[in-house]
């Protein structure tokens, strides 16, 4: 991979490739070099696996009950503290 | 995910002039996106907490000065990610320099490990394993692309919004964001290309 100065330049554009934030011109370019380029064509699926992996496990946010009651004590809001 | 969470409006008269009881709208609205920030950058749920305390009460101190330019959102992320980001520098000082860009900033790293595992079955990725290496992987990244990270796919901002929150180009998120992508990519591969190759 590190002979090919096509396949560096891709490395550029790859997160923006996989948010689907490059123009379409760039766009076939990746896709037309990852026909002849295995490694490119695994490193994008990897790397799109990757950045969907994070996205759809990330816990969602909540505040544990104690950890909320004293945050509300420190602000001195407890008065509006609903459990 | 900012725009969804200001789809709940606050009046912006009624916090500077002290209603406590808006400010505990705002505090429900958005401590459980602050702990979470909190928590993945510190890893550690009493740190978490304390950056959870720490930003409402500085919000509260300074809600004065809040401008209402950015969304009250992007503000309180700003105040959360400074707090996260000091909490770090006071622990390992040497750990971070957010202040700098980031060393060859232009020359993303190149990958060194090529194995495909997206054939793996999907619930090897959802095992306690697999979701410890996911977040072991996070929590190497240097504070100043996991912060990046953080606000980009966990916390779902947009290019913009995290550039207004760490006050830093867009061009500067989306080259970090992009190094801190590949450095996971990296190390997820040793994981789960060990697991592609022991079937």
């Amino acid at each position: 991979m590190h002979r090919h100065e096509e396949c560096r330049q891709l490395l550029n554009s790859l997160s923006d490739y996989v948010d689907g934030d490059l123009q379409q011109e760039l766009c076939d370019e990746i896709e037309l070099h990852m026909k002849d380029c295995e490694n490119c064509r695994i490193v994008v699926d990897t790397l799109s696996k990757t950045v969907s992996l994070y996205q759809t496990s990330a816990d969602p946010a909540t505040v544990p009950d104690d950890v909320r009651e004293r945050l509300y004590h420190s602000l001195n809001l407890d008065e509006f503290l609903k459990l | 995910m900012i725009s969804k969470q200001d789809q709940e409006t606050f009046s912006l008269d009624a916090l500077r002039n002290g209603d406590r009881a808006e400010f505990a709208r705002v505090v429900e609205a958005y401590s459980p996106m602050i702990y979470r920030l909190g928590l993945k950058m510190l890893n550690n749920p009493q740190d978490a907490e304390d950056i959870l305390q720490e930003t409402f009460i500085k919000a509260y101190r300074n809600i004065g000065k809040f401008d209402g330019r950015s969304n009250i959102s992007t503000w309180l992320y700003r105040i959360g990610t400074n707090e996260a980001l000091m909490s770090i520098r006071r622990k390992r000082p040497e750990a971070i320099s957010f202040e700098n860009p980031v060393a060859h900033e232009s020359e993303p790293q190149e990958p060194l490990q090529i194995v495909d595992w997206c054939c793996l079955p999907e619930e090897e990725f959802l095992t306690a394993e697999g979701r410890a290496r996911l977040d072991e992987a996070a929590a190497r990244l240097p504070a100043n692309l996991r912060v990046v990270f953080i606000l980009r796919d966990i916390e779902g901002l947009s290019t913009r919004e995290t550039a207004q929150v760490l006050d830093i180009s867009e061009m500067a998120v989306k080259t970090r964001l992009s190094r801190a992508r590949l450095r996971l990519r990296e190390d997820l591969t040793e994981y789960f290309g060990q697991l592609v190759e022991e079937e």
